[in-house]
């Protein structure tokens, strides 16, 4: 592990506290005294392998699932983007970016603003099924969004698009979270893709944190370096990719 | 010879695993692609089989011609038969005369009445039907009690034939335009019943997902999510149920009508004949073209978000 940087607040104000968190699938243990602390505005990426139990987590805090035993604490004011984009084929693009608002605030111009957001305001008429895939996960970006959340959820949102349309999504998100400074869980596998976005990097091995990074690089970051190369390995010896290492 | 040609190929990839013995033992890669290389094969012009669009488009031309070819044949056939005398007309009239015999029931109006008292009962019998197939699928899809109460005993009478039902229903509703309805109605409770059901059911449970999310209330996630998505599949059902009425119509009129398509054609058939019974025969085959565009047009309408209706 890395000392944090000094630049980075300390968790004072922490928009996701996870403590002694346990789940188990019939008698597979996801989860296992787990915790986890996200800060407010903090951008935090979580890697793991597959079958790890990474979207699990995200779940418990999206509610969509339960825990065993613990603690879980996060904001009411929580949104998700998944790895589909998840629009409902029925209504078109604006109705969709409004999915969930009150009443008083679901005016066109409202999507139209969260859209503009994702550079598609100019299809705010159009149905879901004419959007490319890139265009879709813009527009469930823009569906996230304009709840302004305090946590935004990403489970694995970029893993379906093709490399360049990753690469400009990716930007887009960064940009926006930027821009609006919601807490961020980023569920993810690629290691660059972390990297790129996120103040911190966690993995999770065997229903625990394996490995929790400060990635203390400026932004925008490029991908390169000798500084980033070296995180990057890290990451991937935990991940059991570059060269064998010792459960954590 | 371009076959063998082709097969080359995959003979010099059967070669590899010794050339990566080699390699192992020699250990200089070189050598061994040197020796791959070396190899002959001949390439085969994979451009030389090309599309014939010029057929293919004069098909398409004649197409509407060649369709109608054997149709047109088996008329002249039925007209040459006819009117030569091979076939009495108490078999089967000619087509000329069963032209005569429809112009003659447009002019004096028989027609137009038992058109409109037969579609009537088709059209009461299926809204009646249809109503109470597509509420009975949301209760039985929406609410698990519901499932219990609804679905086995539907599922249960669904197993009646429904024309078996045509004695019972006449010495319950005597035989005026009651039993009629009542058994068109009986007839398209089911199919609408399944394919609601069916349709409220298989609705996208990653969509329900979202709507608990982004909190949708339980109400909103039915007209939004549930209802929408159910819909395509309600509306397979109808167009099933349409089909059903006319041939419940069909088998209804049969039995005791004094008006409509049926007691005409009945009536016909008493009389032997057979050109007015023939009318008949081609107006009910219209009326379940005329369905299918109804059908047709309620899709297109409804569902204005389906690529495959948006494309068409």
């Amino acid at each position: 592990m890395t000392t944090p940087a000094g630049t980075t607040p300390a968790p004072a104000q922490p928009a996701v506290v996870m403590r002694d968190v346990g789940k188990a699938f019939a008698a597979r243990r996801i989860l296992d005294d787990f915790a986890l602390t996200i800060a407010r505005g903090e951008f935090v990426a979580l890697l793991g392998r597959s079958g790890s139990g990474k979207t699990t987590l995200l779940r418990i805090l999206a509610e969509l699932d339960t825990v065993d035993e613990g603690t879980v604490l996060a904001p009411r004011n929580r949104s998700v983007v998944f790895q589909e984009p998840r629009l409902i084929p029925s209504e078109r693009v604006w109705r969709n970016v409004l999915l969930g608002l009150p009443r008083r605030e679901s005016t066109l111009a409202r999507a139209q603003e969260a859209l503009a957001e994702v550079n598609l305001a100019d299809h705010a008429r159009a149905w879901p099924h004419t959007l490319s895939g890139g265009e879709a996960q813009r527009v469930a970006l823009a569906r996230a969004l304009v709840h302004r959340p305090d946590l935004l959820l990403l489970d694995e949102p970029f893993a379906a698009l093709d490399a360049l349309t990753r690469l400009r999504t990716q930007a887009l998100v960064h940009e926006l979270w930027h821009r609006h400074r919601p807490a961020v869980l980023l569920v993810t596998h690629d290691v660059d893709e972390a990297l790129r976005l996120a103040d911190r990097v966690v993995v999770l091995t065997d229903g625990k944190v394996g490995l929790d990074l400060r990635v203390d690089l400026p932004r925008p970051r490029e991908g390169t370096g000798s500084r980033f190369g070296d995180l990057r390995s890290q990451l991937l010896a935990e991940l059991g990719v570059a060269r064998p290492s010792s459960p954590a | 010879m371009t076959v063998q040609d082709s097969r080359c190929a995959p003979g010099e990839l059967g070669r590899d695993p010794a050339a990566n013995e080699n390699l192992a033992v020699s250990g200089d890669p070189a050598v061994a692609d040197r020796a791959a290389l070396a190899t002959p094969f001949e390439l085969t012009d994979l451009s030389r089989r090309r599309n014939a669009p010029g057929r293919r488009a004069g098909l398409r031309r004649v197409r509407w011609l060649l369709r109608g070819l054997v149709p047109a044949a088996l008329l002249i056939a039925w007209q040459w038969s006819t009117s030569a005398g091979l076939v009495p007309p108490t078999t089967l009239a000619s087509p000329k005369s069963v032209f005569e015999a429809a112009r003659d029931l447009i002019a004096d109006g028989e027609l137009q009445t038992a058109l409109r008292v037969s579609t009537g009962r088709a059209l009461a019998g299926l809204v009646i039907g249809a109503g109470i197939g597509v509420a009975a699928g949301l209760v039985a899809g929406l609410w698990k009690l519901g499932e219990e109460l609804v679905d086995s005993t539907l599922q249960m009478l669904r197993t009646v034939p429904f024309i078996a039902l045509i004695p019972l229903f006449v010495v319950w509703f005597g035989i005026g335009d009651t039993p009629k309805i009542v058994l068109i109605a009986v007839a398209c409770v089911f199919p609408v019943y399944l394919n609601t059901f069916a349709g409220v059911r298989g609705v996208d449970r990653r969509l329900i997902e979202v709507g608990r999310v982004f909190g949708l209330s339980r109400t909103r996630m039915i007209t939004r999510l549930v209802l929408p998505n159910a819909l395509p599949s309600v509306l397979v059902g109808i167009r099933y149920a349409m089909g059903i009425s006319l041939l419940a119509l069909v088998a209804a009129e049969q039995i005791n009508a004094s008006s409509g398509l049926g007691a005409l054609v009945m009536n016909a058939s008493n009389q032997i004949r057979t050109d007015i019974v023939i009318v008949g025969v081609v107006v009910y085959a219209l009326l379940g073209l005329l369905v299918d565009l109804v059908v047709r047009l309620l899709e297109r309408l409804l569902l204005p978000w389906r690529p495959t209706i948006v494309k068409s």
